[in-house]
Formats: structure tokens, C-alpha cells, sequence
């Protein structure tokens, strides 16, 4: 039965780790409007194609409002990161999206990157330090890829890093499709919501050089800046957002890079291919996670497919990233691929905030991995590499490597 | 090659400033962008096409 004559379920069931699922090139060529059943048991429309996915992303007729009464739920134990009780406290559009959107980019500049990268190569050296003392075989994703994005965020949100393995499990709840009961997540947030009113209110008596305590010190919406309750909510994303989707890619860089070995050593060869090598990686990832929901308020043609009112799209980015009529030869790892318009961030203005701080703690991995251990290679046949399963986010369990 | 820049599309992902630094900067405050040389040198000319191509927000002109 070809995909067009049935209901996907969505995400599409894969095993292959590294590999994308057969479905999405039919899906692009044969039927770029699908009909998916969510985990939910809802029913979304798919969007695979790369035009269709980047005009949704950045058409603001497509909402964020997956809290509406119509909208179709993500998991069956509600309250996800796009649709839960705390989506919402930050506006979703417009002006006052804007405003909350410049106010915490500034702490995301290229220049306030490229200052932070001597420290993220500090911390990276010193993973590595441990790790080699260790010695392998070892789980370059517990090793590196985690801690390394979360000390960073640590520090630009003046967090304490030693309470990582308590957010990191707050984090997964939030990203929940099918993993958790809706108990554990309902504890879970509250937990994290009372962690992070106490950080605050710590702040507000003593405060620090830090994102959150800048933020805090704007003042109120009268002064131009947040309210309490959006400082908390912004603290709570950044935090998640901060760690989870580049430990994930740092693990499946490293992965896909060592697949196909010559990739690896044509970056010891020439390391100046390390920008374009990221940007290839985040681009061929086919273990994205979820992609990117919207709610539709109001009728919508997308290419040729009217969609109704109160539809749910779901912008499969990993599916249009692989689009043959944007990407020569899209299902190939090309590491001089320039230029490399991926949608791995999204795309308009809700593009992911925090890119330039991803790019940049990838780029610096993958220098000090090269220069530090060269001989690397994975400790087991691509074939053994389990997915992440259950969340909204796509990773790799473990990357078990040598060197 | 004449470059044009829109603020209010701008999404503050930098990745200009990535990539033409001589050309694009951000401003400190929002991270918006900033347009250091409307009319590039030569040598800038493919890595402004990169940036125009790369932007999110499709926010960059280049005639």
C-alpha cells in the first residue's frame, strides 16, 4: 500500500540509527500533504517537502497555539514542551514575540559566541582528559556530548551544573511522546518549576553575572522587560533547549562522521572543513526527533492542499532537509556542501534562538576531538546503534567509540 | 554587488556574522543585524551569497 492511500503512524517507526525512513522520499515525491496519527491517536498533516516546510515555518498564519481546545495533542499524557500549561507564558507571535525574542537574543550573538569558545574548548579538553584517562572503550555521548552543552548553558544561565542529572530528567518529561505517565510528568514540572522559583528568588537577593539575573534586572513589562512568571518560563526553556537537542547532535555527528570513516580522516586532513562538516551533519540528521507542530486558525492551501481551519501540521525538517530538488544529491554526506540552507534550526522568526551557541559548541567538539584523538573510530557496527525512543528529540542511547 | 539587510525580519541567528564578519554584524542590545558595507569588496562577494542564502529569516538582499 503506498503512503497515500494510508494514515502514517508518526514518527515513522525506523531502526536504522543513522539512516532516514524509506516513507519520506515517497512522501516527498508522491504525497508532500500526509495524512499521521500522532502517538495521541490524534490525526496531524505531514509536510516533507523543503518549500512547504520553510514557507510554514516562517508564515505566522501557522500558529504555536497547540493548546487550542481543536488541536491535536502530541502524546496521550498531554502537558508536552509545545502544547503544556508553560507554552503558552511566552507570547507566540507578533510584536510582543519580538520583544521577548530580542531581549534574550542578545545573549546569543555570533560575537558573545565566539567570546565564549576558548572556555567551551576548556571544558571540551577536559572531558576529553577524563575520558582518556578512563580509557576506551568509552560512551562518547555521557562522556562529552551531554555534559559539554550543559556546563556551557550552566554558566550562561548561572545555574548550578552539579544539579544536571535532576533538570536532564525534568528535560525528557517535558519532551515526553510516549515514554512517560502523565503522573511522573505532572510531578516532574512542578518539581522543576519550584527549582527554578528558588534559583530566582536566590538571584533576586544576590544577583550574578549571569542571563537570568540580567534578565531580572531589566525589570518588569513596565520597565520593558518580562514578568516573573515569563523569566521563569524562559529559564525552564533555555535550560531544556539549551542542553538537549546538541548533546544529541554532538553524538550523532560524531556518529555519522565515523560511519564512513574517510569522512573522518578528511577532516584530519583539513580541519578547515569542520564549519561545513556541522552544517552537513545537522542537515543529513534523520533522527531529528518529532520536527516542528503548528496550528492552523485559519484556511490554508499548502502546495495545492487546502487545509481547514483548526488543522495540525507537523514540519517534518529532517524529511525536507533531504529534498532532492533544493539539495544535490541530498542523500549524500557532502562536507564541502556550501551553500547549506538546512532547516535543522527551523527557519523565520521562530527560527531556534540558541543556533549560534549549538554551531559554535559543535565546531569546538569536533576541533579538540580531531586534535585530541584522531584515531577515533565507533566500538561497534553502525548497525548496534540504538535510538533514543520516546521523546521529541531524536539522539543516539549511547556512542560507544575507541581510539 | 549592492547588499541590503530587513531588521524587522531579522531573527538574530547570526550566522552572517559567521560567515562575513567583515560585512554583518549584530547590534549588542537585540542581536539584530547590523550592515557594515552596503557595497562589499570583491572578496566578500561569495561569502555575503552564502549568508543571504543561509539566513532563516531570509532577511539579506543581494543584487
Amino acid at each position: 500500500m503506498s503512503v497515500r492511500d494510508q494514515v502514517l503512524d508518526y514518527p515513522i517507526p525506523n531502526d536504522a540509527a543513522l539512516d532516514p525512513p524509506a516513507e519520506w522520499a515517497e512522501l516527498r515525491s508522491t504525497c508532500p500533504v500526509a495524512h499521521v496519527r500522532l502517538p495521541s491517536g490524534d490525526q496531524a498533516t505531514l509536510l516533507t517537502r523543503y518549500d512547504d516546510v520553510r514557507a510554514v515555518l516562517a508564515d505566522p498564519r501557522f500558529t504555536r497555539r497547540l493548546t487550542a481546545p481543536d488541536a491535536a495533542r502530541l502524546s496521550a499524557e498531554g502537558g508536552s514542551v509545545f502544547s503544556g500549561e508553560f507554552a503558552q507564558i511566552i507570547p507566540d507571535g507578533g510584536e510582543e514575540h519580538q520583544h521577548w525574542r530580542r531581549l534574550v537574543g542578545r545573549w546569543f550573538t555570533a560575537k558573545r559566541m565566539a567570546a565564549l569558545r576558548p572556555r567551551m574548548a576548556r571544558i571540551a579538553e577536559d572531558l576529553v582528559d577524563e575520558l582518556v584517562e578512563r580509557g576506551a572503550p568509552a560512551d562518547l555521548k555521557a562522556g562529552l556530548g551531554f555534559p559539554l552543552p550543559v556546563f556551557v548553558i550552566c554558566e550562561m544561565l548561572g545555574v548550578p551544573a552539579d544539579d544536571r542529572e535532576r533538570f536532564s530528567y525534568w528535560s525528557d518529561t517535558l519532551l515526553n511522546l510516549t515514554r512517560y505517565g502523565q503522573d511522573e510528568i505532572e510531578a516532574a514540572q512542578g518539581e522543576f518549576f519550584a527549582y527554578m522559583s528558588d534559583l530566582l528568588a536566590a538571584k533576586r537577593r544576590e544577583p550574578g553575572e549571569d542571563l537570568l539575573s540580567e534578565l531580572i534586572a531589566v525589570g518588569g513589562p513596565e520597565d520593558g522587560g518580562l514578568s516573573d512568571l515569563q523569566i521563569l518560563v524562559t529559564g525552564m526553556g533555555l535550560l531544556v533547549a539549551g542542553h538537549e537537542t546538541t548533546a544529541n547532535m554532538i553524538g550523532k555527528m560524531v556518529a555519522m562522521l565515523l560511519a564512513d570513516r574517510t569522512r573522518w580522516e578528511s577532516l584530519l586532513a583539513d580541519p578547515s572543513l569542520i564549519r561545513t562538516a556541522v552544517e552537513e551533519s545537522l542537515r543529513l540528521d534523520s533522527n531529528s526527533g518529532f520536527g516542528l507542530p503548528r496550528y492552523l486558525r485559519e484556511e490554508t492551501e499548502v502546495s495545492g492542499t487546502v487545509l481547514p481551519r483548526g488543522t495540525t501540521v507537523v514540519c517534518s525538517m529532517a524529511a525536507a532537509n533531504r529534498d532532492e530538488d533544493v539539495f544535490d544529491a541530498a542523500g549524500e554526506m557532502d562536507l564541502r556542501r556550501s551553500p547549506n540552507p538546512h532547516l535543522a534550526f527551523g527557519a523565520g522568526a521562530h527560527s531556534c534562538l540558541g543556533q549560534a551557541l549549538a554551531r559554535t559548541e559543535l565546531q569546538v567538539v569536533l576541533e579538540v576531538l580531531l586534535r585530541r584523538l584522531p584515531s577515533l573510530e565507533l566500538a561497534v557496527p553502525v548497525a548496534e546503534l540504538e535510538r533514543v525512543e520516546g521523546l521529541a528529540v531524536g539522539g543516539l542511547a549511547t556512542v560507544p567509540v575507541r581510539w | 554587488m549592492n547588499v541590503t539587510v530587513d531588521e524587522e525580519k531579522c531573527c538574530g541567528a547570526g550566522q552572517c556574522v559567521l560567515l562575513a564578519p567583515e560585512v554583518f554584524d549584530q547590534r549588542d542590545d537585540d542581536g539584530v543585524v547590523v550592515l557594515l558595507s552596503p557595497e562589499p569588496a570583491e572578496e566578500h562577494h561569495a561569502a555575503v551569497r552564502e549568508a543571504a542564502a543561509v539566513c532563516p529569516a531570509a532577511a539579506i538582499g543581494v543584487r
